[in-house]
């Protein structure tokens, strides 16, 4: 009975293409928004952690002024010196290494190239915090920092925009106005997250950068990693206190610093984008509703449309449950065929903005199938009615209807 | 050949039946008699309104009658329910309507099929049936017509194929040449009469017209709900 049934639905289905394809077209696009909602949101959340993690792990960045973000006060607040990394480094514990830094856009120029990147002076410490590893070549030597030493370790973008393939170690950079000498290459990390290329660096000695581009002994950004394990919350407040001492703040001052943990950054923001994930996956699943409301219409149209042959089926010895279970099923292969449908949109339609937006394409395959059994469901939940109405009719009667 | 010691095939005995209820209420069927036995080939006949076709869809058990007792094959049949009607229309009974009533955009092989499919036959079962009957009704080469592609009286053959593909003990049909021309008609009756003969199918039809009567064994007449005369066979009378 059950062969039979879906036999004749799917007979029916073929013999009214045009108008199954209308039917379930609110079902598809349903289904399909809902899966690309959810699969971009998911691509969101991991292209911002990828992003955080990138900057390194158990990493946490402080800069001068209260807030970080647009319209931060750092006019007013005094800057950080080494001292303030060495005062970290020797006096909070579970940390891996403190990173003073200070940076300058300028142009570089080596041979006939020249190309506009970020230099960052920093010390040794910097490669651990960022999690660079050496390609080749070799990191600053003490002497380097200690006597601000004119070298450089370059990223490869900027090894291959001014160098092509050739070895650039122990050549000669421009910066700005002086020359340095390229010591070591730095392993590519690959194209960042949001088409950001992390590797467009050039780092030179902390103590070469302030002489050379900054001109003064500040240092703008510090960054702390500390070891795997430690309690973050602990470590925070223990370095918030040294520099509140070391700022010389009175009790009920205002922090003039801020110290922010990349993970906790990482983690408000997925959190933001999983909201509003759910909220266009639950507006999208409005439409799948009202795409279900618009299979039970045409089912019904459809019941009344196809009175007379109810009437026959009924006639020629069809069993009432018969006509339930064929309209139910014509129902429910309806809405699945359109589920299937929203599925292969879905995926094209993830696949093209995932290219456009460069964010990854992570498929999920729960909310695929979630979405597959919903339509199903919905076919069930409102072929019923329809199909009810069909079995229930006076042979007669819709043998009689014109 | 059909056996007069097996009892009649229809029995009718005292059938009424009224249409809604109170004031509005209406006798259609005023104690009807009848008996028919296998084989027959038997018209009803009688003024507009006289109960033809509701004593059809009672004897096509597509109906209940309000009172009295329908006997099919000596089984009370008058209180099945919904279901057990639509079984015994299934297993005995063979439909062809006024109107032809074929499904829309469907193959005459597939219309054809239809009922074997409700019985659960396998499908070469189905298509060597369905072949056969449309072959017996003279449209070979004509199984993958639709309905919107043939004639109305190649219609209402394919719809009497369609009636005798599940090899029904009887065969019930409405007015039957209803909306056919007089040549058509005359194709139609000749072909049931056939199957009456060859096949050995009780036919009961409704008809206007005296023309096509002649072609039957036996006429009923209706009037105002009750039979006004019958000529039942020598010998055949129950
Ligand atoms: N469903 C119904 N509800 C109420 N009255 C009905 C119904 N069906 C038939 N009748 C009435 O019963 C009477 C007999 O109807 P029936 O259809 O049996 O007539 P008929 O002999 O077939 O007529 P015709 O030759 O015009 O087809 C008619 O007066 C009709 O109005
Ligand atoms: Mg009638």
């Amino acid at each position: 009975m059950l062969m039979n049934a879906i036999l004749l639905a799917l007979r029916e289905i073929r013999r009214n293409l045009m108008r199954s394809f209308l039917t379930i077209l609110g079902i598809v696009i349903g289904v399909a928004a809902v899966i690309t909602m959810v699969t971009l949101g998911n691509g969101a959340t991991k292209m911002v952690s990828d992003q955080i993690s990138s900057l390194g792990s158990n990493l946490l960045i402080m800069r001068p002024g209260q807030r970080l973000g647009p319209g931060r006060d750092e006019a007013g607040a005094p800057k950080f010196k080494v001292a303030d990394a060495e005062a970290i480094r020797n006096q909070v514990g579970s940390l891996q290494a403190v990173a003073p830094v200070v940076g300058s856009s300028v142009t570089l120029v080596a041979g006939n190239n020249n190309w506009s990147s970020t230099v960052t002076g920093t010390t040794n410490s910097y490669f651990t915090t960022g999690n660079w590893t050496l390609g080749s070549g070799r990191k600053f030597s003490d002497e380097d920092e200690k006597v601000g030493r004119s070298v450089c370790v370059i990223g490869n973008t900027v090894r291959t925009k001014l160098y092509g393939q050739q070895n650039p170690l122990g050549a000669s950079l421009r910066i700005k106005n002086f020359s340095c000498e390229v010591i070591g290459l730095l392993a590519s990390k690959g194209q960042g997250a949001m088409g950001m290329d992390q590797d467009d660096v050039v780092v030179i000695p902390l103590l070469t950068a302030q002489r050379r581009l900054t001109g003064n002994q500040d240092v703008a950004t510090l960054m702390i990693s500390m070891q795997d394990g430690a309690d973050s919350t602990r470590v925070m407040s223990q370095i918030r206190q040294l520099m509140r001492e070391r700022r010389k703040l009175a009790e009920n001052d205002d922090d003039n610093f801020n110290l922010m943990d990349t993970k906790q950054i990482a983690q408000t923001l997925s959190g933001t984008i999983g909201t509003m994930t759910s909220l266009l996956g639950a507006v999208a699943a409005v439409s799948l509703l009202v795409g279900g409301i618009g299979i039970m219409n045409i089912m019904l149209v459809s019941v009344t449309e196809r009175t007379r042959e109810i009437g026959i089926r009924l006639a020629i010895g069809a069993l009432e449950n018969e006509v339930l279970l064929q309209f139910l099923i014509e129902a429910v292969a309806l809405s699945a065929l359109g589920g299937l449908l929203g599925i292969l949109l879905a995926l094209v339609a993830c696949l093209g903005l995932s290219a456009l937006t460069q964010m990854p394409f992570i498929f999920d395959p729960g909310i695929n199938l979630l979405a597959f059994a919903f339509s199903a469901a919905i076919g069930v939940l409102f072929g019923y009615m329809p199909a009810r109405r069909a079995a229930s009719l006076d042979p007669i009667e819709a043998l009689r209807h014109e | 050949m059909s056996d007069a010691s097996k009892g009649p095939l229809i029995e009718f005995q005292g059938i009424t039946k009224t249409y809604g209820q109170g004031q509005a209420a209406f006798q259609a069927l005023r104690g009807v008699d009848l008996c028919i036995r296998e084989g027959e080939f038997l018209a009803i006949m009688g003024p507009s309104g006289s109960g033809k076709s509701t004593a059809m869809n009672i004897l096509g058990c597509l109906d209940t009658p309000s009172s009295g007792s329908f006997l099919f094959q000596g089984v009370h049949v008058e209180n099945l329910d919904r279901n057990q009607r639509a079984l015994l229309r299934r297993h005995y009974l063979g439909f062809v309507f006024q109107g032809f009533n074929l499904l829309a955009r469907t193959s005459a092989q597939e219309n054809v099929e239809l009922p074997l499919l409700y019985r659960g036959e396998p499908p070469e079962r189905r298509h060597q049936a369905a072949r056969e009957a449309l072959a017996l009704v003279g449209l070979s080469g004509w199984e993958h017509h639709t309905p919107a592609e043939l004639s109305g009286g190649q219609q209402q053959r394919v719809a009497i194929a369609r009636a005798i593909v599940t090899q029904p003990l009887v065969l019930l049909a409405d007015e039957p040449t209803g909306n056919l021309d007089s040549q058509r008609s005359h194709e139609i009756m000749e072909l049931l009469a056939r199957l009456n003969r060859e096949q050995n199918i009780t036919v009961l039809m409704v008809t206007h017209e005296p023309d096509m009567a002649v072609y039957t064994s036996r006429v009923v007449h209706f009037v105002d709900g009750l039979v006004a005369s019958d000529n039942p066979q020598e010998g055949q009378a129950c």
